[in-house]
């Protein structure tokens, strides 16, 4: 095998066009990641001159929304919190169909309830029980994390042990039914407990001029009456967080008390960041779909050439084990174009980061494991593309017809769905069946159940999660070296 | 010119793939906009679709078959040799790329017309169930209709186009599997970098120079006036990157030893 491996690598180094190829991939990714970054400029126009204001990020490193109504008062350490949301109001402006009128509704993910949150700093820990709009109680804490609760509970419960916070809730305030336990590492002793309201803004999808679909969000507000509240006779203190002054007077809080019933309204809402107005670090590797067409074409040939020239005879009686010698090509043109992608993305990402901050765009921070996965995955999916497009060309044995396959099934499906020229319905099941699933791997802000997103393809969310959609290349790769193997000993070479 | 024509002619005949690639264009061309009208719903008059864009989607799938068509039409020589038997009989080099265009352009013409007509058949059975009614602003897909009959004819018109374009880059490249690769690049380059460019002044000017967006154009039934290029110009920016790869092709051809 050692030896097929080296004769195999030989090959392909001394073949110049091919080497030259694989440069080309390299350069390519660069600089379409280059041109696209310098395309994209953004700012606002603010108190701070035409910089965009920083986007808080949460104590897991994501940018966070923190943006809603907060009537809190001092927590040392230990202490409950209890209440009763009497009721959940609210008002959509501009809801479809004619997008004209403010009208009375409740979105779903509308909150009202009780939270525990370190200060009043953008992007700090909280834990907080609440009532949604459409998704009965929850319990939510860190901005991420959400756990579903029952949808008769009106009473709310938060109990704080040191730096662990449990959620409880009852549909009567005498059964109480703990819904979660959450650790808000590193809480200081002096916290806030209180009230909240927030109202994230209505989304509507409709179909774009000129294709592709186009999300909008509207302003909504929500209004809650809280009684039973267990601080009542303290003194309270009210913060409209993350508002600005000269924000419509709709997405401004208020926070009114009278006979230990407290009245709040607010806007915005406090969970994870997505996509949308943020620039991903996957923007950074845009190009290797590109790089991904040179490598399909290299490694194509890389089998055909064997064929045309009659060199695969040879190459047979030299090794008549002809399964070995697809594997040991695979592997050959596998860790070439690892190694490719690698290189094009280390360079890649940084260097576009840095150009699209320069430009005023605000890249979304991800974990150091997200960055790694985004930027090895992408290594990885061209590696298994290059392998699925040699088994192709074994299999279909001529060149243009080879790389038009492999092109067919891996590039253009993604072009196609992200390019968004097909409809959203058809451009995620495509993303679900053929092997441009893999691109999933580049995903570097998750979909959030408990937000309401504009989650197509054409944003940068794929339906399959990364790796998943990872295996879906790989599966379709063993599949095709497989067969090409099975027909490599059947047929005459 | 009658003799290049006739000798290619027979050659494009008598290959056995052709008659395959010339079918798999009507099939992969119905097929897809059967799947997006199947994939589409209109659920009130504002639902912004195009529906005889939405009916012939296909054409961005069949346009891939067209490029092998184009593609093996030149490079399937270089691989034999032929080439060098074909101008050794045919000196002038530049007449039988102009052949070649022409022989190309014929079959792809009927195979692209068989494609259209069967997706706005498609779409006039299809669209109705899917929403897209007379109620809801969308009448019946019909040839008679001005816009319909653009869109259908400038479709099969870029088809054509497209194989002439892939032609000229075959004639320059000479390799197949390297030619599909500049090919596909360039049919897919431009609706990525305009759909990740976020500067809408780089997005106009990207769209109106992109073979495939502006040529495209000409499948637009409404928001004609958002276009950034019009549905004629933007055929006509597809010819001009067709005449120019057959003219450099032809010039190379002509320069280079084969």
């Amino acid at each position: 095998m050692t030896g097929l491996l080296r004769g195999e690598w030989t090959k392909f180094r001394t073949v110049r066009g091919w080497v030259l190829g694989m440069a080309l991939a390299v350069l390519i990714t660069v600089l379409l990641g280059v041109f696209t970054a310098s395309g994209s400029h953004s700012s606002c126009s603010g108190p701070e001159g035409d910089v965009c204001p920083a986007l808080p990020v949460g104590p897991e490193g994501l940018a966070v929304n923190d943006r809603f109504s907060f009537a809190h008062q001092p927590l040392a350490g230990d202490g409950s919190v209890t209440a009763r949301v009497a009721s959940l109001t609210g008002i959509i402006t501009y809801p479809p169909p004619d997008h004209d009128k403010i009208v009375p509704g409740v979105v779903p993910w509308a909150k009202a309830g009780i939270m525990i949150k370190e200060s009043v700093r953008p992007g700090s820990a909280y834990a907080a029980m609440m009532l949604t709009g459409g998704h009965g109680a929850r319990m939510q804490h860190n901005y991420e994390h959400d756990v579903a609760g029952s949808r008769e509970a009106r009473w709310l419960r938060l109990t704080r042990s040191g730096d662990t916070i449990t959620g409880a809730e009852s549909a009567d305030g005498t059964h109480w039914t703990t819904v979660s336990t959450v650790r808000l590492t590193g809480l200081q002793k002096n916290a806030l407990m209180g009230l909240f309201v927030a109202s994230p803004c209505d989304l509507t999808v409709t179909q774009g001029d000129l294709g592709g679909t186009i999300g909008k969000c509207r302003l909504t507000q929500a209004t809650a009456v809280f009684d039973h509240v267990s601080l009542a006779g303290n003194p309270w203190t009210y913060d409209d967080l993350g508002g600005h002054t000269g924000a419509p007077a709709l997405s401004q809080g208020t926070f009114r008390e009278s006979g230990g019933t407290f009245t709040m309204s607010g806007s915005g809402d406090v969970g994870p960041y997505g996509i949308e107005g943020g620039q991903i670090v996957e923007r950074t590797l845009s190009g290797a779909y590109t790089g991904l067409i040179v490598v399909i074409v290299v490694a194509v040939m890389f089998i055909t050439a064997e064929y045309r020239r009659g060199l695969i005879r040879t190459t047979l009686l030299a090794s008549p084990r002809r399964g070995r010698v697809l594997v040991a090509k695979s592997l050959v043109i596998g860790v070439v174009t690892f190694v490719v992608g690698l290189i094009a993305a280390v360079i890649a990402v940084p260097l576009c980061s840095r150009i699209l901050r320069a430009n005023g765009n605000q890249l979304l921070p991800v974990s150091t494991s997200t960055e790694l996965r985004v930027v090895a995955g992408t290594a990885a999916l061209l590696a298994v593309a290059a392998v699925l497009a040699l088994a192709i060309g074994a299999l279909i044995r001529r060149s243009a017809v080879a790389v038009i396959t492999a092109i067919a099934v891996i590039v253009v499906p993604h072009v196609l769905t992200t390019a968004s020229v097909l409809p959203a319905e058809l451009s995620q099941w495509l993303l679900r069946v053929t092997p441009a699933a893999a691109f999933a791997i580049q995903q570097s802000i998750p979909e959030y159940s408990q937000v309401e997103g504009h989650y197509v393809p054409q944003m940068g969310y794929y339906p399959l999660a990364p790796w998943a959609g990872f295996a879906v290349l790989c599966a379709y790769a063993l599949l095709a070296l497989g067969l090409a193997v099975l027909l490599l000993r059947r047929r005459d070479a | 010119m009658k003799r290049e024509i006739h000798a290619e002619w027979t050659k494009l005949r008598t290959l056995p793939g052709t008659g395959w690639v010339l079918l798999a264009i009507p099939v992969l061309t119905v097929a897809l906009g059967v799947a997006a009208g199947a994939a589409t719903t209109c659920a009130s008059a504002r639902c912004n679709h195009d529906a005889v864009k939405l009916a012939l989607t296909g054409v961005q799938l069949s346009q891939v078959v067209v490029a092998v068509l184009a593609v093996l039409a030149i490079t399937g020589e270089h691989t034999t040799g032929l080439i060098r038997t074909t101008f050794t009989a045919m000196p002038r080099r530049f007449t039988v790329l102009g052949a070649k265009a022409a022989v190309l352009a014929g079959p792809t013409l009927v195979a692209a017309i068989a494609g259209v007509l069967g997706s706005v058949l498609a779409g006039r059975l299809i669209l109705p169930g899917r929403g897209f009614t007379p109620a809801h602003g969308y009448p019946l897909l019909s040839l008679t209709d001005g816009l319909v009959l653009r869109a259908a004819a400038g479709s099969v018109l870029y088809l054509t186009l497209i194989a002439v374009l892939c032609l000229g880059v075959a004639a320059i490249v000479r390799d197949s599997a390297a030619a599909m690769g500049v090919v596909l690049g360039l049919f897919y380059l431009f609706p990525i970098l305009i759909h990740l460019v976020s500067d809408p002044d780089w997005q106009r000017l990207l769209f109106r120079i992109s073979p495939t967006n502006a040529g495209l154009a000409i499948q637009s039934s409404m928001n004609l006036d958002l276009l950034p290029i019009g549905p004629w110009p933007g055929l006509g920016v597809l010819a001009a990157w067709a005449a120019a790869a057959l003219l450099a092709g032809g010039l190379l051809v002509r320069l280079r030893d084969v």
